[in-house]
């Protein structure tokens, strides 16, 4: 350790005539917590494994028989069956994945695309009314859905009566419920940051001739690629852990309605219904296909879901 | 070129604005119109009862049950995950031993950081059914289990978790916290790596212990993102409606046993979806959104410092 903190250079002048001083120094700030130091780290660990023992041990129980699960928390699968995998995605967990998917597909374009428009309108154009509207959308990101809830039910059910495309238990409709409600945050977050970037090469584009609206797409948005990425990732955790508007908003009218329900909803209808009731198993498989997606997923873009998402929250 | 801009900026306003105002701004301001009604939801007649929503609210028990539970949440759920991200944070970025003056996480930080935050990206289902599975009152689940093995509990009498009318909300607060950390660790880590090394370097140069530079530095220079992390918990801690709907017994929406996990917006959900009492539970979303709000303002105003520039 001596060795290493040699080779600092922190400042370079002392290194020959400090030489005895400083390491002790470093010494003393690193030992200054020895049995902290076995405490941090021995609690580091131990919520490393309150992450990882329960995701493994559901993993592990869709393996088991009903009696296994249920007789004791430490028995280990006998057979490695697949029967319980199956007998979930008989359940419909396909179709939940299937309809998640395509309502965010359409709510994250459509949440991306209106607001950056509002946000780059906002930021870069003086209007009369434009305070007014800024100040508008960011008042609505400090609102709880709750306060919109009931009234925002029966809005969606006269949708529906205009067009059934848009209605209760259907896809248009939470899409569009999903965009304006990520529109607050998306907008306040995407003004900032089009506000930060130079104004020099959109005039530029400007002088050669190009339209506003091109200007937008074609130099403003490549321009804020780093920051539509934060925000989309934002977004996509948002919309894909919503569960109370989906709930509200996606039951089934009457029984020949198809089942729209969203995933987290749809996982939660199959544990409370009692389809599942003397199926552990099948109930622990269902959750091993809906996490395995994810997991995937989230390992690949780690890096990135980490950074979008702190430089998302931060500004 | 001028002329062009109007419509251009109508163009591209319009439809975000229309959308918003449709599907936000109107319910909000309807809800406080209903919040006036007697409204049962499912026909369009409505008589104008004044503030009696209001006073019913306040002198229902239930009601203020749960509103002592969101409190409740409100004051554990911001300052245990906090200072959890906190500690992890600070270990993970400048807690190692050695290196380069000494300032740089502990070793495996970045394995640390993918796991702890793991949790945020599942879905608020397989969060429930996964600690459903973890708090069984049998010796089927994995913390009986892990009790039993370690001898603290009788298996006999294995202890019931989510049943338990005293225990039932701090099982759900654990879950929030143990889902809730990994993001606020992300959030802090990136706020402390914007701090420059040469002030930990110098701070150690001038003899300072780690807990020392915990408080005298790390605190001081991440009190704003602590204050956004803030009101973000609280912002959460007054809904909590996946988790308490699905994991607390009740028959509709939780909240059991004997409404002593009772919150708010299970609340709202059971007088609105079962009961059909919509103009009532408006009268609670407005509550819970002057609380949402006082709270805001509050945490802003108090903990406002002065801004540290670096």
């Amino acid at each position: 350790m001596t060795i290493h903190t040699d080779t600092t250079g922190a400042v370079p002048a002392q290194r020959g005539t400090d030489r005895t001083r400083r390491p002790s120094q470093a010494q003393r700030f690193a030992d200054s917590g020895g049995i902290l130091n076995v405490f941090s780290h021995g609690f580091l660990a131990l919520w490393a494994l309150m992450i990882i023992v329960p995701l493994f041990w559901i993993v592990l129980g869709s393996f088991k028989t009903n009696a296994q699960i249920g007789s004791s928390a430490w028995t280990w699968p006998g057979n490695w069956h697949f029967d319980a995998f199956a007998r979930a995605w008989d359940k419909g967990i396909g179709g939940f994945f299937a309809n998640t998917v395509i309502v965010l597909a359409g709510s994250l374009t459509l949440t991306m695309l209106l607001g950056a428009m509002a946000a780059y309108v906002l930021a870069r154009y003086e209007f009369p009314g434009n305070r007014v509207i800024y100040y508008f959308f960011v008042a609505g990101a400090m609102f709880p859905v709750y306060l919109a809830l009931v009234p925002l039910f029966f809005m969606v059910k006269n949708l529906g009566q205009i067009s059934p495309l848009l209605g209760l238990n259907s896809y248009l409709g939470l899409i569009l419920v999903y965009t304006a409600y990520s529109l607050p945050f998306t907008v306040f977050f995407l003004y900032a940051f089009f506000r930060s970037l130079p104004t020099a090469v959109h005039e530029a584009a400007m002088i050669d001739g190009c339209s506003h609206t091109r200007a937008f797409f074609q130099v403003m948005v490549p321009m804020a690629k780093s920051g539509l990425i934060s925000v989309f990732i934002f977004n996509v955790l948002g919309q894909w852990n919503q569960y109370l508007l989906p709930v509200t908003l996606m039951q089934q009218q009457n029984s020949s309605d198809p089942d729209h329900s969203m995933l987290a909803q749809g996982l939660m209808n199959l544990a409370l219904q009692s389809g599942y009731a003397s199926d552990f198993p099948g109930l622990f498989a269902g959750m091993t296909i809906a996490m395995l997606p994810v997991l995937v997923v989230y390992l690949s873009f780690q890096r990135q879901v980490q950074a979008g998402l702190t430089s998302a929250t931060l500004k | 070129m001028r002329h062009r801009k109007y419509p251009f900026i109508v163009g591209f306003l319009i439809v975000p604005v229309a959308l918003y105002v449709l599907l936000v701004i109107w319910p909000y301001l309807q809800t406080f119109g209903y919040s006036l009604t007697d409204w049962s939801g499912a026909s369009q007649q409505m008589n104008f009862i004044g503030l009696r929503n209001y006073t019913t609210l306040f002198g229902d028990n239930v009601f203020v049950l749960a509103l002592e539970h969101n409190l409740l949440l409100l004051a554990v759920l911001p300052l245990a995950t906090i200072l959890l991200a906190l500690f992890f944070a600070f270990m993970l970025n400048v807690g190692g031993r050695g290196g380069t003056g000494g300032v740089q996480g502990v070793r495996g930080a970045g394995f640390y950081k993918v796991v702890f935050f793991f949790p945020q990206v599942l879905s608020v289902a397989i969060l429930s059914v996964l600690f459903q599975g973890v708090y069984r009152t049998d010796q089927g689940g994995l913390l009986n289990g892990v009790l039993v093995e370690l001898g603290v509990e009788d298996p006999n009498r294995p202890w019931q978790w989510l049943s338990d009318p005293n225990l039932g909300l701090w099982c759900v607060i654990g879950v929030l916290v143990w889902s809730g950390v990994g993001f606020y660790l992300v959030l802090f880590s990136a706020a402390m790596q914007s701090v420059p090394k040469d002030i930990y370097e110098a701070a150690l140069l001038d003899g300072a212990k780690r807990g020392q530079t915990f408080f005298r530095i790390t605190l001081p220079l991440l009190w704003e993102t602590i204050q956004t992390a803030w009101v973000y918990l609280a912002i959460a801690a007054m809904d909590c409606f996946a988790l308490v709907s699905t994991m607390t017994p009740g028959k509709f929406y939780g909240g059991g046993p004997d409404h002593r996990s009772e919150i708010l917006s299970t609340l709202l959900m059971r007088n609105f979806i079962t009961y059909g009492k919509a103009g009532y539970a408006c009268a609670m979303g407005v509550v819970i959104f002057f609380i949402t709000l006082i709270l805001s303002v509050v945490a802003l105003r108090v903990t406002r410092r002065e801004k540290i520039e670096f």
